[in-house]
């Protein structure tokens, strides 16, 4: 074991022994114990049945129990929503001020105002929302008295899926305006010069050479933006206190009591919004990495 | 023909998106402030004062700024030396070790307190046999205080391993050891001595993310039953209605310290999703 390893990618490792391995060991002695072992739980205990044999019926429960298919339903909804949303929106904004032709001092405003406001969520972000399109909030009285648009007579409610979804915006479009901005920058001045000198129109140069060169990062952060407002407890059960069923709603009512007097079944709940939140950040990376040979 | 050029090149869509997306942003928070002054016209900062007074307020306040304390020392006791280690000796284990800081991304404070909640609530006992250790973890302050910033360490873990690895990437840690260890320092004096203040910026950008995502947060927090400042404020908007919105207000400010500083430090872009 003492020679020089060569990977199968031709790079080139230095010796090691168990000795070397050893100075990671605190950290995945950590990562088994606060990581591997909780999730390993949930997946042992979500093919279980309440005697403690092996069985597949929580699987097959998660897609028959309306209560539960209607959580993921909902979740899947507004994740697909507002990452659609917040995408749009992020990426206008990231184009603004990098290709857009804003000042350059509005680009670090934007950059740093975006890293606030994807960390802003939870309760204070939730109490936002409430003090500016709640029924007495500051918005609403505004649209209706100068505006004449009562929004609650229009049937618009904070505590529904389109207020979650508003509400989700606004830490999903900084996130994509985060990633998107270091994308565009990315374009290069010479595709632009080249496209112009053949004779291209803007929108030509929009639609066959920057689009494409820019849609797989685009899809892979909305993929990302997808998986965080699907994994978000903090900010739906601030705003609506459990109202509204989406996943990680359900999951924390049934670690709170058993809600469905299943264990194993609240378990299979959360393996399968693990799934998923699994696909969506194995998207993202691919996506990713085929970004990476262009824009770099 | 100044002006006219100037006016055909003016970026119309641009600043149209800019200004929608500066509203969204903006809105929320002077709406929010704008509530908070309005209690009673008289005192304007009332609410502020109503807030500030409360001991509960001071008391889970602090305690959360000790786990956000505790968590960003846990955190840098492990990344550091890993990272270290693995730039220097075992680029091997490079892709597993990333691998494992993404896992939180995977993993949502959810259902990682639900796994937390479900391993740690039983008594430690020698494998095969009824012998007890210790008693279980959540039963106990000091196990549930180990438990949640073990926890918050691990959602933690994507943006302090990223900070520190990068940091470590701009600096040559391997000449820097070589000359250390050729000059008789030991182990622990190169990491202390030398590499620490080399990445201080990047180490501080983790950390000032490590503190927005700690205080306030509430999963897990309110289900492993920790007094933190996350469930206090959830629990004061539960019955109240302008000091909520007053430390709402605050809250935003202290993210904003936050990020701001990084942006200083670093002049990079700071991010963290997952505490929501």
């Amino acid at each position: 074991m003492a020679q020089t390893a060569i990977t199968p990618q031709g790079k080139i490792y230095p010796p090691t022994n168990w000795k070397t391995w050893l100075g990671v060991a605190p950290f995945f002695i950590f990562a088994i114990l606060f990581l591997f072992l909780p999730s390993l739980r949930l997946f042992t205990a979500s093919f279980t049945d309440p005697e403690g044999n092996f069985t597949l019926n929580n699987i097959i429960q998660l897609f028959s129990e309306k209560y539960i298919v209607d959580a993921y339903k909902l979740s899947i909804q507004i994740s697909a929503v507002t990452a659609l949303g917040g995408g749009i929106l992020g990426f206008l904004l990231a184009y603004s001020v990098t290709v857009g032709g804003l000042p350059k001092s509005l680009r670090s405003i934007l950059i740093t105002f975006s890293g606030v406001a994807s960390n802003f969520a939870g309760v204070p972000l939730a109490f936002a929302f409430v003090a500016t399109i709640g029924r007495q909030g500051f918005m609403t009285h505004i649209l209706r008295d100068y505006f004449g648009m009562d929004i609650y007579e229009a049937g618009f409610n904070l505590y529904s899926f389109a207020g979650l979804s508003l509400v989700y915006m606004y830490f999903q479009f900084p996130l994509m305006v985060l990633i998107m901005a270091p994308a565009l920058d990315g374009l290069k001045k010479e595709w632009r010069e080249a496209a112009e000198n053949l004779g291209a129109s803007t929108a030509q140069y929009w639609l066959k050479v920057a689009m494409p060169v820019l849609l797989p990062s685009i899809l892979g952060a909305m993929i990302l933006l997808f998986g965080n407002a699907f994994g978000a407890y903090a900010t739906a059960y601030a705003l609506t206190g459990g109202r509204i069923g989406v996943v990680t709603i359900q999951i924390g009512a049934q670690i709170r009591g058993d809600v469905l007097y299943n264990p194993g079944l609240g378990y299979a709940m959360a393996i399968g919004m693990v799934v998923i939140m699994a696909i969506s950040l194995a998207g993202y990376s691919w996506l990713q990495a085929k970004t990476e040979r262009w824009l770099k | 023909m100044k002006f006219l050029y100037r006016l055909r090149n003016f970026p119309f869509w641009s600043w149209l998106w800019f200004i929608i997306g500066a509203l969204y942003f903006i809105l929320p928070l002077l709406a929010t402030f704008e509530f908070s002054l309005s209690w009673d016209p008289a005192i304007p900062w009332k609410a502020y004062q109503r807030a500030f007074e409360d001991n509960d307020f001071w008391e889970t306040f602090i305690y959360s700024n000790v786990l956000a304390v505790a968590t960003i020392f846990f955190s840098v006791l492990l990344v550091v030396p890993t990272a270290y280690w693995i730039r220097l000796r075992l680029p091997q284990a490079r892709r597993i070790v990333e691998f494992i800081t993404l896992m939180p991304f995977v993993v949502p404070a959810i259902i990682l307190v639900f796994g937390l909640i479900r391993i740690y609530s039983s008594p430690f006992t020698i494998p095969f046999t009824d012998i007890q250790l210790m008693q279980p973890l959540t039963n106990f302050k000091m196990g549930t205080n180990i438990l949640i910033v073990a926890g918050y360490t691990v959602l933690a873990m994507p943006y302090m391993y990223r900070s520190v690895d990068t940091g470590m990437r701009t600096v040559d840690i391997a000449t820097l050891t070589e000359a250390a260890q050729s000059l008789g320092a030991s182990w622990y004096v190169i990491i202390t001595k030398i590499i620490l203040p080399n990445i201080r910026s990047a180490l501080l950008s983790g950390a000032l993310l490590t503190f927005a995502i700690v205080v306030g947060e509430v999963t897990l927090a309110s289900f492993l039953g920790v007094d933190a400042f996350g469930p206090y404020l959830f629990l004061l908007g539960q019955h109240r209605a302008y000091e909520p919105a007053a430390l709402s207000f605050v809250s935003f400010l202290l993210t904003w310290f936050a990020m701001g500083m990084i942006q200083m430090v670093t002049g990079g872009q700071g991010q963290a999703q997952g505490a929501h």
